[in-house]
C-alpha cells in the first residue's frame, strides 16, 4: 500500500513524513518522526499517554490519523521546556514527587499545560475532573493533583 | 548494623531531592520498552486463542508465509521438548501446545518488515481448534466432573481424591481449636469472594529480542528483573544463559506483573528464524488484559471465636485460589498474611491451588494478602459490630509485638504494628464527624517484605564522584534512595553519586525489584560495596601517610587518622584519594554479593470514610488515611507515593475492578474502558503517616514498604460500606448494582 506525504508542524519546526493509511498519529510521531515521548498505554483513548495537543486541542494521539495531521500544529511532551529550561508543570513534578514510573507522565503534563492555558487558577476538583481521562497507576494521583496546583500558583503569580 | 547505630542523625537520609532521572521522565526522554530501534529490525505479532479451552488440531500458516515482508512465523514447533515443572508451565504459556487453555493463550507468532504487515499476516494464520468444555471460577473448578486442565500436575502435598484441577494444598496452624473456640463467646463463620485484578500498569509489555544461530542474544524488555527474563527465556528457548544479554528498559509499572515473561521468548525466536534480525514485540492493552497475568480470585471460609472483651480466641480459615491454567497462585502466602497482625491462641489454616481455564496468574503487589485480610478484617469487623466493640482497640487488643511469634510459625523481630495502630487511633481523620450515608472503616494489613539475591557493584570515579551498579530496576524512585543511601555512607553529597541499572553482564544475578526488596537488598548490598571502597580508600591514605589501615577511618567524605595515637594528618578527601588512584594502584571499587538476610516486616493500618448514595448504590471514598511503618524511610516523598498508590490500587479492587467472563469463557472486559481503574475524580488526597521503627537488619532501618499498602484498603472500604449502610458486602468488588441490592434485601 502505497503511503501519504504528509506536512505538519510539531513542536513549532515543519517536518515532512510518509504515514500508511492506517498509522495513528502516535504511529507516525514515535515511529516516523521519533518522537517517543508521547505514550501507547492502551491505544483505545482510555489512558491519555498518548495525550498531545493539535492547533491547540487537547487529543488523544491513539485515535487520529497520522494522515490527519497535514497542515495542523502539534506540540508534544519533547516541546513543552523552552530548551533547557522546563517548564513550572516539568519542575514541580520533579519536585512534588508526582511521577514514579514516569510512563503516564507525558500524558498528564501535557494535558496539565492544556488545562493551565484555560484555567490559570483551577480547584481541586476540576483538576480531578480534567485529569480523569489521564490513568496512573503508581501514584493515587495525590503528588500529581498538588504539583498541578502549585505551578498553576507559580505561574499565576510570576505572570 | 545495632539499631541504635541507624538511629544518628543524618544528612541526605530523609530528604526529599529531585529524583536523579526525573529530567529524562518528565522530557519524554526516558526510553521505555516500545521506545526502541535497531537496523534491520522487524516487528512482530502474536496470533491468539479466541477460545477458554480448545485443542489445537492444525495450524496452516502457508497465506501468512506468502504475504510480501513477512519474515518468520514460529509455533510450538519451534520450541524445544522435554521441559518440566515451572520450565514447562512458561514454555506453555509462552506458546500453546497441543491445547490453547485461555482466551488470549498465544498459538502463532510472526515478523515482518513493519508492524502492519505483522498484523495483517497473523489475521492470515488459520487455527483449526476443537472446543473442550472450559472452567472459569475456582469453586467450579474445583467440583465434582469439572473439566480437567490437565491431568498429573498436583503437587505431592494434594491428598488423593480431590479433583485434578487441584494443584496445591498447604495445612497448617497451632493450639487446640476446638479447645479455644470454646473459650469465645462469639463464634462467627461467614465466606468471602475476591475477583481477578490485573496490575494495570500503563506501560504494555514491549520488548526487541535478537538471536543468532550460534546461541547468542540480546534482549531489550521492560521487566522489573532481567535475570529473570535471562533465565526464563533460556529455559524455554533451551539456550546457554550467559550467552542471553537482557537490558532493562526504564518501566513503566510493574506491580509484580513483569516478574515473569509472557511473550518475550517469542522474539527471540522469531529473530533466530528470520537469520538474527532484532524483533520488536509490543502487547496491546487487549492483550496484556489477556495473556498477562493477573491475580488469583479467591473463595474463602473463615471462622473466628472472640470474647465480649474483644479477645481473639480461635480461627480457622479455608482458602481456595485458581491462578489461572498452571499451578501458582498465592494461595499459601494469603493464608501466611490473613491472621499475621494477631496474637490467636489457635489457628488452623487450610488452601488449594486450582487450575481454571484463565491467564496463568503473575504476582500483584503483596499477592495474596489483599485477599487474606478481606476475609479476615472483614469478620472481625464482623463481630465487632455484633459485641458492639470498638474495632481500633479489638486490633491494638490482638496485636502481634515485637518477638512474637508469628501466626505462620516464625519469631518476628523488630515490627512496628502497635506503633501503627496508636499513630492511626491518634490522628485526626478518626474524629471528623460523618454525616448521614456515610461510614468508616479500618483495617490492618501486612507483608513480609524480602531479600533475595542481589549482587551490587560500586566504582569510583577519577573526580571522586561514585557510579553504584545495582540489578533492581528502579519502578518507582529507588535510584533516588539507592543515591541518598551512598551519599550518607560516603559523606559525599548526593549530586556525586551515579546509579545505574546494569545489564545482565555486568553484575551476578539479581532478583528482581520485587517484594519491596530494591530499597532494603540492592541498598544493603551497596552498603557492603560502599564499605569496600571505602577500606581500599584508608588503605590508600595509610600506605600514603605510612601508618597502618587500621589507624584509618572515614568520616564526612576523607580519610582521617583514627585516633590522636595515629599521627597528625590533615583528612585526605574522596576527590584527592581518587585523583591518585592510578598511581596508587589502581580502580577502586567494590562489590557485595549476597541473599540479604534481617528482612523486617511491614504492617499498616487504613482508615476509609465513604459515602454511599442511596438512590444509585455509588459509593464514594470521602477521606482516605494509610499508617505504615517504613522502618527508616530514605526519601519520604517516595514512601508516601508507594502507600498512596497501594491504597488506590486497593480501592480499585475493592470497588470496580474484576475480569468478567462470559458463558464461552471470553474476558469480556479486556479494555480500559471497561476495566475500569480508579481515576483522579474518582478519589480525594490520599493522607499518609510514615511509622518509623527501624528495622535492625538494615543498616539504615530500611524495611521496604511497597506492597503493604495495598493489603488494607479491600476490607477497609466493605468495612466502612457496612458502616454507612448496613449491608454487607463479602464478595468484591462492591459495585454499585451489588451494593444498591444488598441495601434492598436488609
Amino acid at each position: 500500500m502505497s503511503k501519504v506525504h504528509v506536512s505538519t508542524t510539531v513542536n513549532g519546526e515543519p517536518v515532512e513524513f510518509l504515514a500508511d493509511t492506517r498509522d495513528t498519529l502516535l504511529d507516525s510521531l514515535r515511529d516516523s518522526l521519533g518522537l517517543t515521548g508521547t505514550k501507547e498505554g492502551c491505544g483505545t483513548g482510555d489512558c491519555g499517554a498518548c495525550s498531545v495537543t493539535v492547533d491547540g486541542t487537547l487529543v488523544c494521539s491513539c485515535l487520529m490519523l497520522g494522515v490527519e495531521a497535514q497542515g495542523k500544529k502539534i506540540e508534544t511532551i519533547e516541546g513543552m521546556a523552552n530548551g533547557a529550561e522546563l517548564h513550572p508543570l516539568q519542575r514541580k513534578f520533579i519536585e512534588h514527587a508526582a511521577l514514579q514510573c514516569g510512563f503516564c507522565t507525558p500524558g498528564i503534563l501535557v494535558a496539565s499545560k492544556a488545562l493551565l492555558e484555560k484555567n490559570n487558577n483551577p480547584t481541586e476538583e476540576q483538576v480531578r475532573y480534567w485529569l480523569a481521562g489521564n490513568l496512573c497507576r503508581c501514584t493515587g494521583y495525590d503528588k500529581i493533583i498538588r504539583a498541578v496546583m502549585d505551578a498553576a500558583a507559580e505561574m499565576r503569580g510570576a505572570a | 548494623m545495632a539499631k541504635d547505630t541507624n538511629m544518628s542523625d543524618f544528612r541526605w537520609i530523609g530528604t526529599r531531592p529531585d529524583r536523579p532521572d526525573g529530567l529524562d521522565k518528565v522530557t519524554g526522554r526516558a526510553r521505555y520498552g516500545a521506545d526502541i530501534q535497531a537496523a534491520n529490525m522487524l516487528h512482530a505479532a502474536v496470533v491468539r486463542s479466541p477460545h477458554a479451552h480448545a485443542r489445537i488440531v492444525k495450524i496452516d500458516t502457508s497465506k501468512a508465509e506468502a504475504l510480501d515482508g513477512v519474515k518468520a512465523i514460529v509455533t510450538r514447533a519451534d520450541f524445544p521438548t522435554g521441559l518440566t515443572g515451572e520450565d514447562w508451565d512458561l514454555q506453555e504459556n509462552t506458546m500453546a501446545g497441543e491445547r490453547a487453555l485461555y482466551d488470549g493463550h498465544a498459538v502463532a507468532a510472526v515478523a515482518a518488515t513493519s508492524a502492519h504487515i505483522a498484523r495483517d499476516a497473523a489475521k492470515l494464520i488459520e487455527v483449526e481448534y476443537e472446543i473442550l468444555p472450559h472452567v472459569i471460577h475456582v469453586d467450579d473448578a474445583m467440583a465434582e466432573g469439572a473439566p480437567v486442565i490437565r491431568e498429573g500436575a498436583a503437587g505431592p502435598a494434594v491428598p488423593p481424591g480431590l479433583h485434578p484441577n487441584v494443584v496445591g494444598y498447604t495445612e497448617f496452624g497451632h493450639g487446640d481449636v476446638a479447645a479455644e473456640m470454646a473459650k469465645a463467646d462469639l463464634v462467627m463463620e461467614r465466606s468471602y469472594k475476591t475477583e481477578a485484578t490485573h496490575q494495570g500498569y500503563i506501560e504494555p509489555h514491549a520488548c526487541m529480542g535478537q538471536l543468532g544461530s550460534d546461541g547468542k542474544g540480546e534482549m531489550w524488555v521492560c521487566t522489573q528483573g532481567h535475570w529473570y527474563i535471562r533465565k526464563m527465556c533460556a529455559a524455554v528457548l533451551g539456550l546457554e544463559t550467559a550467552q542471553l544479554r537482557v537490558t532493562a528498559s526504564e518501566i513503566g509499572g510493574g506491580f509484580g506483573g513483569k516478574t515473569t515473561i509472557f511473550m518475550e521468548p517469542l522474539s527471540l525466536a522469531l529473530s533466530r528464524k528470520a537469520g538474527g534480525r532484532p524483533v520488536k514485540l509490543v502487547m496491546s492493552r487487549s492483550e496484556v488484559l489477556r495473556a498477562t497475568g493477573p491475580t488469583a480470585s479467591a473463595s474463602m471460609d473463615v471462622k473466628m471465636g472472640m470474647t465480649k472483651d474483644g479477645k481473639i480466641t480461635a480461627a480457622t480459615a479455608n482458602f481456595r485460589m485458581q491462578g489461572g491454567a498452571f499451578p501458582g497462585s498465592p494461595y499459601d502466602m494469603a493464608l501466611y498474611c490473613a491472621f499475621a497482625p494477631y496474637q490467636i491462641p489457635a489457628l488452623h489454616h487450610v488452601g488449594y491451588d486450582v487450575l481454571a481455564n484463565r491467564p496463568k496468574c503473575a504476582a500483584y503487589r503483596a499477592p495474596g494478602s489483599p485477599m487474606g485480610a478481606f476475609a479476615v478484617e472483614s469478620l472481625i469487623d464482623e463481630m465487632c459490630a455484633e459485641l458492639g466493640l470498638d474495632p481500633m482497640e479489638v486490633r491494638i487488643k490482638n496485636g502481634s509485638k515485637s518477638g512474637d511469634k508469628a501466626s505462620y510459625g516464625p519469631t518476628f523481630g523488630v515490627i512496628g504494628l502497635e506503633e501503627t495502630l496508636v499513630a492511626t487511633k491518634a490522628h485526626s481523620n478518626m474524629s471528623v464527624p460523618l454525616g448521614p450515608n456515610q461510614g468508616r472503616g479500618i483495617a490492618a494489613g501486612y507483608w513480609f517484605n524480602h531479600g533475595g539475591e542481589t549482587s551490587v557493584s560500586v566504582a569510583l570515579s577519577e573526580d571522586g564522584t561514585v557510579q553504584v551498579s545495582v540489578g533492581t530496576p528502579d519502578v518507582g524512585g529507588s535510584r533516588a534512595s539507592m543515591a541518598l543511601m551512598a551519599a550518607e555512607t560516603l559523606g559525599i553529597p548526593y549530586e556525586n553519586v551515579r546509579v545505574n541499572i546494569a545489564e545482565t553482564g555486568a553484575l551476578g544475578v539479581n532478583e528482581p525489584t520485587h517484594g519491596s526488596r530494591a530499597t532494603f537488598a540492592s541498598g544493603k548490598a551497596m552498603h557492603g560495596a560502599l564499605t569496600q571502597a571505602i577500606n581500599e580508600m584508608c588503605k590508600r591514605a595509610a600506605a600514603k601517610w605510612k601508618i597502618d589501615p587500621e589507624a584509618v577511618e572515614w568520616k564526612d567524605g576523607a580519610a582521617v587518622p583514627a585516633g590522636p595515637n595515629a599521627g597528625q594528618f590533615p583528612p585526605m578527601t574522596i576527590e584527592q584519594i581518587a585523583k591518585k588512584m592510578g598511581s596508587t594502584g589502581g580502580p577502586i571499587s567494590g562489590h557485595h554479593e549476597s541473599v540479604p538476610g534481617g528482612v523486617g516486616a511491614s504492617f499498616g493500618a487504613h482508615v476509609v470514610d465513604v459515602e454511599v448514595d442511596p438512590e444509585t448504590g455509588h459509593t464514594k471514598i470521602l477521606r482516605y488515611l494509610v499508617v505504615q511503618d517504613a522502618g527508616r524511610a530514605i526519601h519520604p516523598s517516595y514512601v508516601e507515593g508507594q502507600y498512596q498508590g497501594g491504597a488506590v490500587q486497593g480501592i480499585g479492587w475493592a470497588l470496580n475492578e474484576e475480569y468478567i467472563y462470559d458463558d464461552m469463557g471470553r474476558l469480556q472486559n479486556p479494555i480500559f474502558l471497561d476495566y475500569r481503574v480508579p481515576v483522579a475524580s474518582d478519589l480525594p488526597m490520599i493522607d499518609t503517616v510514615i511509622v518509623e521503627v527501624p528495622n535492625p537488619g538494615h543498616p539504615f532501618g530500611v524495611r521496604g514498604v511497597g506492597e503493604t499498602g495495598i493489603t488494607p484498603p479491600l476490607p477497609a472500604i466493605a468495612n466502612a460500606v457496612a458502616a454507612a449502610t448496613g449491608a454487607r458486602i463479602r464478595h468484591l468488588p462492591i459495585t454499585p448494582t451489588k451494593l444498591l441490592a444488598a441495601i434492598k434485601a436488609k
